[in-house]
C-alpha cells in the first residue's frame, strides 16, 4: 500500500491476516444534531464531490428529500417532528448515511473477496468493480444503510470520502458544513469533542444528551451527538441498540465451518466407507437362484 | 435398446430424463452456491463466467430445478409411504452398512433410507426455493421485511448443506450398491439385483 491511510484492516470473503506491521490513528466524523438547521448543504456537497444526481423525487410529507437514500444520495437529511410533555414539538433532524461500524455487518455478509474493505483507518468502504449485487450487505447491515444500483446491480453507500481522507483533507460534508455540527478527525478527539458538547447540552436542560457510538457493533466510525441520547430512535428510527443480527451471525459464523465438515465427513465417509468396507455386490447365491428360476421359466 | 432380455425395467425414458435434469440442476447450483457460501470455494465463480455471473445464474437454475422436481415428486410420491417393514429397515440399517444385509427386511421398490431420502429432499427443496425467492435480491428481496430475508438467508445456506450432504448419501449408495447405477442411465436392473435388494419388487414384477 502506497498510503498509510489506505492500509486494510478488514476484507470481506478472506480468511487470512491483514497486513498490519503498520500502525495508523482511527478517524471518526461526529454530526451534532443538536448543531443541525437541516440545510442539505452536506448533501449537495456529497452529491458534487462524488459526481452523483439523484432523480428528482417526490415529497413524502416532511422536508426530506429525496424520502431515502439510494445509490444515488450517499447521505439524507431526516426530519422528524416528536411531541413530548416535557419539552413540547421538537424537531429532529438527523444526518442519514453509513456508520462505518467497527464491526461491519455489510461485510461480514459479503461473499465476494476485496467488494468491501474496512480501512486501517475504521473506514468501511464498497468497491464496486469486485462487487456481484448479491445485496448480502443489505442483510448484513443493522442500520439499512447499502442501496444496490437499478442499473449496474452493485451496492452504494458513504464512503466517508475515503479519496480525501487518504490525502488528508476532510469529507466533503464536513467541510460544507455551515454550522460546524460536523466535524472530522481522530476517533480520540471526536469522542473528546462530544464529551464537551454533551455536558454542555446537559447545563442546558438536555439531561439525556449524549454520545451515539453503539457498543453492538464495536463502536462506530460516525458518531451522533443527540439531546436524547436515552431515545436513539426518536431521530427517525436510529437503532436504539444496534447488532449484527443473531441470524447473520450464526449464518456467517458456525454455519460455514459445520456445513464444510459435514460436507467433507460425508464424501470421505463414502470413499473409505467402499474402501474398508467393500462394494455391496450381488450374492452369487442369489444369481445361482435367479439362473436357476430363468431356467424353470423356459 | 435392450441388453438382456431377462433384465427387469426399473424406470422409463422420462423418468430417467427427469432425473438427469434434476442432477444437472442440482450439481449447477451446488457449486455455485458454495462458492458464495465460503471464501475459500469463492474461485468456484470461474466455472460460470465470475462472481457476477454466479449471482446472476444461480436462482434461475434454481427454478427450473424446482420445476422438475416437483414433477418428479408427483411421479415417486406413492411410491414411497413409509411403510412398518421400512422403519424395520431403517432399524437395521447399520448392519447393512457394516456389510451384513442377511437380516434386512424385505424390500419393494425402494427402501426405508430411500424413501427418507425422498421426503427429506422433498421438504429442503421447499425450504430451499421459499427462502431463495427471499432472498433473490434483484426481483424479490424489496417485498419481504429484512428479519424475514435474514432468516431466509441463514435457512438456506442451512439446508443447501443439508441437502448436498443427503445428495453425497444417495450418490455413493448408488455407487456402493453395484448394478444400481444403470437404472438411471439406461432404465433396467438384472434380475439378480432386483432379488437381491428389494425382494418385494423383484417378486412384484415377475408376478410370483
Amino acid at each position: 500500500m502506497a498510503l498509510q491511510s489506505l492500509d486494510i484492516a478488514k476484507r470481506s470473503a478472506t480468511t487470512t491476516e491483514p497486513p498490519q506491521a503498520r500502525k495508523t490513528i482511527e478517524v471518526a466524523k461526529l454530526i451534532d444534531v443538536s448543531k443541525c438547521i437541516g440545510c442539505k448543504a452536506c448533501q449537495v456537497a456529497c452529491m458534487q464531490w462524488n459526481d452523483l444526481r439523484d432523480e428528482v423525487g417526490s415529497c413524502g410529507g416532511t422536508y426530506a428529500n429525496p424520502t431515502d437514500m439510494t445509490d444515488q444520495s450517499w447521505t439524507v437529511m431526516r426530519y422528524a417532528e416528536v411531541e413530548s410533555e416535557e419539552r413540547g414539538l421538537e424537531w429532529l433532524i438527523r444526518k442519514d448515511g453509513c456508520m462505518h461500524c467497527e464491526d461491519p455487518g455489510c461485510l461480514k455478509a459479503c461473499p465476494s473477496p476485496g467488494a468491501i474493505i474496512k480501512y486501517a483507518n475504521g473506514i468501511v468502504d464498497f468497491h464496486q468493480e469486485n462487487c456481484i449485487g448479491c445485496g448480502y450487505c443489505v442483510t448484513g447491515c443493522p442500520f439499512n444503510v447499502p442501496r444496490i444500483s437499478k442499473k449496474d446491480s452493485k451496492a452504494y453507500k458513504c464512503t466517508l470520502c475515503s479519496d480525501r481522507v487518504a490525502v488528508g483533507l476532510e469529507p466533503a460534508c464536513v467541510k460544507v458544513c455551515p454550522t460546524g455540527s460536523i466535524s472530522f478527525g481522530s476517533k480520540e478527539d471526536m469522542k473528546e469533542l462530544a464529551e464537551e458538547r454533551v455536558t454542555e447540552l446537559q447545563e442546558r436542560g438536555f439531561k439525556n444528551a449524549g454520545l451515539y457510538d453503539p457498543v453492538g457493533v464495536g463502536g462506530t466510525h460516525v458518531m451522533y451527538v443527540l439531546n436524547h441520547a436515552d431515545k436513539p430512535s426518536l431521530y427517525s428510527g436510529l437503532p436504539n441498540d444496534p447488532t449484527i443480527a443473531p441470524t447473520v451471525s450464526l449464518w456467517k459464523g458456525f454455519t460455514k465451518p459445520l456445513a464444510m465438515a459435514g460436507i467433507a465427513v460425508a464424501a470421505l465417509g463414502g470413499l473409505f466407507h467402499y474402501v474398508m468396507k467393500g462394494p455391496n455386490e450381488v450374492s452369487k447365491e442369489v444369481e445361482a437362484e435367479v439362473e436357476k428360476e430363468l431356467e424353470a421359466e423356459k | 435398446m435392450i441388453r438382456d432380455p431377462s433384465d427387469l425395467k426399473r424406470y422409463n425414458a422420462s423418468e430417467r430424463a427427469n432425473h438427469w435434469v434434476v442432477g444437472i440442476c442440482f450439481i449447477l447450483l451446488a457449486l455455485s452456491g458454495l462458492a458464495l457460501f465460503h471464501p475459500a470455494l469463492f474461485p468456484l465463480t470461474g466455472l460460470f463466467g465470475g462472481g457476477v455471473w454466479t449471482r446472476i445464474l444461480h436462482p434461475f437454475v434454481g427454478v427450473v430445478m424446482m420445476l422438475f422436481f416437483v414433477v418428479m415428486f408427483f411421479r415417486f410420491k406413492h411410491l414411497n409411504q413409509m411403510t412398518q417393514t421400512d422403519w424395520e429397515w431403517v432399524k437395521r440399517a447399520k448392519e447393512m452398512v457394516d456389510g451384513d444385509d442377511h437380516n434386512m427386511p424385505e424390500m419393494g421398490k425402494y427402501n426405508g433410507g430411500q424413501k427418507l431420502l425422498f421426503w427429506f429432499l422433498g421438504a429442503a427443496m421447499l425450504v430451499l426455493f421459499a427462502s431463495g425467492i427471499v432472498i433473490w435480491r434483484a426481483y424479490f428481496s424489496a417485498y419481504f421485511p429484512i428479519g424475514v430475508i435474514r432468516t431466509g438467508a441463514l435457512l438456506h445456506a442451512a439446508f443447501a448443506a443439508l441437502m448436498i450432504i443427503a445428495i453425497i448419501v444417495h450418490v455413493y449408495a448408488a455407487i456402493w450398491v453395484r448394478g444400481t447405477i444403470r437404472a438411471m442411465l439406461y432404465g433396467t436392473v438384472t434380475r439378480a439385483w432386483a432379488k437381491q435388494h428389494h425382494r418385494a419388487w423383484y417378486r412384484q414384477v415377475i408376478g410370483k
